[in-house]
């Protein structure tokens, strides 16, 4: 059990979606002063940061004026900031720090000074799967979906079910950029991008940063805010390559990270009250429901289209619009992240009456890193 | 294409230039494979120890460790093990229409990523865990290994 250590700060940018005026760093500098305002802590007191990708930790530090003396640049793809919690809390209770600030700053959209993904023909990737015009995450992390389709009976349009539920979400938040209502159909008529996958079914592309300042509940004890405790956390890898997975029905990164997570916490899926699972694509969420252990196998998509993860159901999830509908700036991670602060302060958009528990559940690369971070409402 | 600039650049009016589809790179552990495949043949190893079959290439066996790994010739064979028609094509693809990228089972055991040719690619030519055989297209100097229906000439 980590109680020890608390979320104080969190904030995104002014605002996400589309950008052009504002640098990657900008994104970074701008979430981090947001979230230091947002807890009360002076800069000065920051004494570790991590972050993922160009321009990275030290930079952003050194741009915001602070001295670390403990970084993280742990770089698994759009997870990388819940394993920053992780590894953060780890250092926090070890005493190698004693405020941590995380960022995130992504030009997606706009690619105002961000960094160009170039696969590398030497790679096992680059050799093994870049020939067949599998540049784009559109055409690899779908893959596995139809396998997972044929040996759990879930059907297409169960994707189109996942849409339609995180929507009704994104229609109470003023910042998601998707707000109509939309239907089954509205879904599965939106153009073919991957077959079986339709645009409505994949996430946006969007500007946008989020940071996070962790600390001891010793030290939080001072501060005016509604501390979130990290009760649990978990890591999970499989392969860098999505021909590599092992079994296209279970993502070893979500079921091994879930696991350490509920271990830690002493708790099971039954204790969670409000659950975010990493939404790049809408069968993540169906992948994330079985092998988080919230349904049985082959469950997931009738318990979304019953409405359980939907407004009044048992189980809200993806209560911000998911990166279909709210914001995906290509490393979501953060976002999840914010929702679930946000749902166990009481101050969501879209609030879920009495969340005391929260999972967020990250994905990063392609079926490639899953981290989890159980959440909880201050005492 | 032979002429004038301005005869070619008639011919090619409307026409999106292709640029060229990724071309793998070969490293020391990989180049036994590629060379096979500029051959006519898909090779993966096989650990003289435990017999597990493999790919993609490494020098020495996954599942135990040794060093002791062979390449074998593959049948050809395989079978369809999930996909997607990709509607938005990657460098090079730009006028081939929709594609599918595919992973294939091999019938020695390993899988592998690659595109089904040969077959309009529409969901219904295309159930999961049909047969398939290899044949190899060129991808630059080097040529990669993509699957037909069985029974289809290539
Ligand atoms: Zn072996």
């Amino acid at each position: 059990m980590s109680g020890g250590v608390v979320i104080v700060g969190a904030a995104e940018t002014d605002d996400i979606g589309t950008l052009p005026n504002h640098s990657t760093m900008r994104l970074h500098t701008e979430a981090a002063r947001n979230a230091l305002r947002d807890c009360g802590i002076d800069k000065s007191e920051v004494d570790g940061i991590a972050g993922v990708s160009m321009p990275g930790p030290i930079s952003v530090a050194h741009s915001l004026g602070i001295e670390p003396r403990w970084v993280d640049t742990t770089s698994v793809g759009g997870t990388s900031f819940l394993t920053h919690v992780r590894h953060a809390v780890a250092a926090l209770e070890a005493g190698h720090c004693s405020v941590v600030l995380i960022t995130h700053g992504e030009s997606g959209r706009s690619q105002v000074g961000a960094p160009r993904y170039t696969p590398d023909p030497a790679s096992v990737v680059g050799q093994f799967e870049a020939p067949y015009g599998v540049t784009g995450p559109p055409s690899r992390f779908t893959v596995p979906f139809l396998r997972f389709m044929k040996e759990t009976g879930t059907q297409a349009r169960h994707l189109a079910d996942v849409a339609v539920a995180q929507r009704k979400w994104a229609a109470m938040n003023p910042r998601a950029k998707f707000r109509d209502p939309i239907t089954v159909d509205d879904v599965q008529n939106s153009p073919v991008i991957a077959w079986p996958f339709h645009l409505l079914e994949c996430c946006l592309v969007t500007d946008g940063g989020g940071a996070l300042v962790l600390t001891t509940e010793e030290r939080a004890k001072d501060l005016d805010v509604a501390a979130v405790r990290v009760l649990g956390t978990g890591e999970g890898y499989e392969a860098s390559g999505i021909s590599m997975m092992e079994d296209f029905t279970t993502f070893k990164g979500f079921k091994n990270s879930a696991a350490d997570a509920f271990r830690a916490a002493q708790m099971t899926p039954a204790d969670i009250d409000h659950l975010m699972i990493y939404d790049a694509f809408a069968h993540l969420p169906l992948y994330g429901l079985e092998d988080l252990g919230f349904v049985g196998r082959g469950e997931a998509g009738e318990f979304v289209r019953a409405g359980h993860t939907s407004p009044g159901g048992s189980l809200p999830m993806n209560t911000n619009g998911g990166g279909l509908s709210y914001t995906h700036t290509g490393m979501y991670g953060m976002f999840a992240i914010m929702e679930s602060v946000r749902q166990l302060r009481g101050t969501a958009p879209a609030q879920v009456a009495g969340v005391r528990t929260s999972l967020v559940q990250g994905n990063g690369g392609m079926f490639a890193a899953g981290s989890t971070l159980i959440l909880a409402a201050a005492a | 294409m032979t002429g004038t600039i301005e005869e070619i650049r008639g011919k090619t009016a409307g026409v999106k230039r292709p640029r060229a589809k990724m071309a793998p790179s070969a490293t020391p552990e990989t180049r036994p494979y590629w060379d096979a495949a500029a051959d006519g043949r898909l090779s993966v190893q096989r650990c003289q120890a435990c017999s597990h079959v493999y790919f993609y290439p490494r020098d020495f066996c996954p599942v135990c460790s040794s060093d002791l790994v062979e390449w074998i010739d593959c049948s050809g064979r395989a079978t369809l093990h999930s996909y997607v028609i990709e509607h938005r094509p990657g460098p090079g693809f730009e006028n081939d229409g929709p594609y599918v990228v595919a992973v294939v089972q091999l019938e020695e055991g390993p899988r592998m990523m690659t595109n089904v040719v040969g077959v309009e690619p529409l969901p219904e030519n295309l159930p999961l865990d049909m047969e398939l055989t290899v044949q190899f297209e060129p991808r630059g100097d080097m040529w990669v290994p993509v699957f037909a229906p069985a029974g289809a000439s290539a």
